[in-house]
């Protein structure tokens, strides 16, 4: 019988398998991917000339926390969404906590702002570009990291692309946050929410376009 | 599966070390279940395929499985998602046909196809003598005399065995639909 031999074969190729293999090959593709991203900023857009000051002021680091929490988060989650069968709840309410932080703090600034001070706020100076940034940053992160969960075993193609998407649309709005010169919260929970959002959402489409096995 | 968790698992364990006998064991085992799994949804024939190409996703993907979690749960998931693509095929398969026109009148007989294999999967369930009887009289059409002579049975004891026989077939339908 055929799926006898199949077995003697397939058996023969026992080799000990690495526990950090999952994790490893994420980290490949996100890595390969986030340098390709990191070395377009610094030569399209360049790093703020003024970020040994902005690192003395919260809002630097609310813009650096917020996107490298989410990403880490975003990791852990499509980590789970390429196991079968891996629970991955927590991790997806994990993923959210960043967003909802951020958020709280944008409302508490929108209201104790002047009414016409609100508008700025929330447009900043850069509102026009900066999701598309974020988006253009995170396309070598996105291909990364479906390359990296399309070796594993994503059960959910839709899910884990989209999960893909938001890890890699976190990383690029990180790596964006070197250029990026606004300091709002509003700013951030709008237009940098945005355009992970948007990454996410192409992450879902190549989700089902090429995450099959 | 779920009783065979213990056992399954460490086997699992063992093969993702490198223990080609404890491989080889479990893949034998998950062979035994990937094919009841596959054939009580497809018909025997076509899950043979299916389980050899999860035997092959299990092993090329197998880094995947978190060793912290139950196995079953990991391997429940795999043969899962290789049914749903596997009907995903056989249905865009279904909806682009690339054969001629006599394909289309193939579709009868590729029923009655089915429904033979279906019979023959409910009749597999019954004990071999009981089994016999129903395909003598009822499939191939011989007279209860006839099959009473070949069977050495009363002419009697083959009308009550067919009568029970097709009762308990009937009880298996309800159940299954």
């Amino acid at each position: 019988m055929r799926t006898d031999a199949l077995i003697e074969s397939l058996s023969a190729l026992a080799e000990p398998v690495p526990r950090a293999m999952v994790w490893r090959r994420l980290a490949l593709g996100a890595g390969a991917g986030g340098a390709v991203s990191l070395g377009l900023m610094l030569a399209w857009l360049g790093v703020r000339p003024d970020l040994a000051q902005a690192m003395a002021t919260g809002a630097y680091w609310m813009k650096f926390f917020y996107t490298l929490v989410f990403a880490g988060a975003a990791f852990w989650t499509l980590e789970r969404l390429s196991r079968p069968g891996a629970p991955s709840r927590s991790q997806m309410l994990l993923e959210a906590l960043p967003f909802a932080a951020v958020a709280a703090i944008a409302a508490v600034e929108l209201m104790g702002a002047a009414p016409s001070a609100r508008h700025h706020l929330m447009m900043g100076a850069s509102a026009g570009v900066c999701p598309w940034r974020i988006v253009l940053l995170a396309l070598p992160v996105l291909a990364g990291a479906i390359w990296s969960v399309g070796r594993l075993a994503p059960t959910r193609p839709v899910l884990a692309g989209i999960g893909a998407g938001l890890a890699a649309g976190a990383l690029g709005a990180f790596i964006y946050a070197f250029h990026c010169d606004e300091s709002a919260a509003p700013f951030v929970a709008i237009w940098y929410t945005l355009g992970i959002a948007a990454v996410g959402a192409l992450g879902g489409l190549l989700g089902r376009l090429f995450l099959r096995w | 599966m779920s009783d065979a968790e213990p056992r399954l698992k460490a086997l699992m364990l063992a093969a993702l070390d490198g223990d080609a006998a404890a491989y080889r064991e479990l893949l034998r085992a998950l062979a035994l279940h990937l094919r009841a799994y596959f054939a009580r949804r497809l018909g025997p024939a076509e899950a043979e395929d299916l389980v050899q190409e999860t035997l092959i996703a299990i092993h090329s993907r197998r880094a995947s499985y978190d060793r912290t979690l139950p196995f079953t749960a990991w391997l429940h998931a795999v043969a899962r998602y290789k049914l749903i693509d596997h009907l995903r095929r056989a249905r865009l398969r279904r909806t682009l046909p690339l054969e001629e026109a006599e394909s289309v009148t193939a579709g009868e007989s590729e029923e009655s196809t089915t429904a033979t294999r279906d019979v023959e999967r409910l009749l597999a369930a019954l004990p071999e003598n009981k089994r016999r009887l129903v395909r003598q009289v009822r499939i191939e059409g011989l007279s209860v005399a006839e099959a009473a002579a070949r069977s050495g049975l009363s002419e009697s004891a083959v009308k009550v065995g067919v009568h029970r026989a097709l009762k308990t077939l009937s009880a298996m339908i309800g159940k299954s639909s």
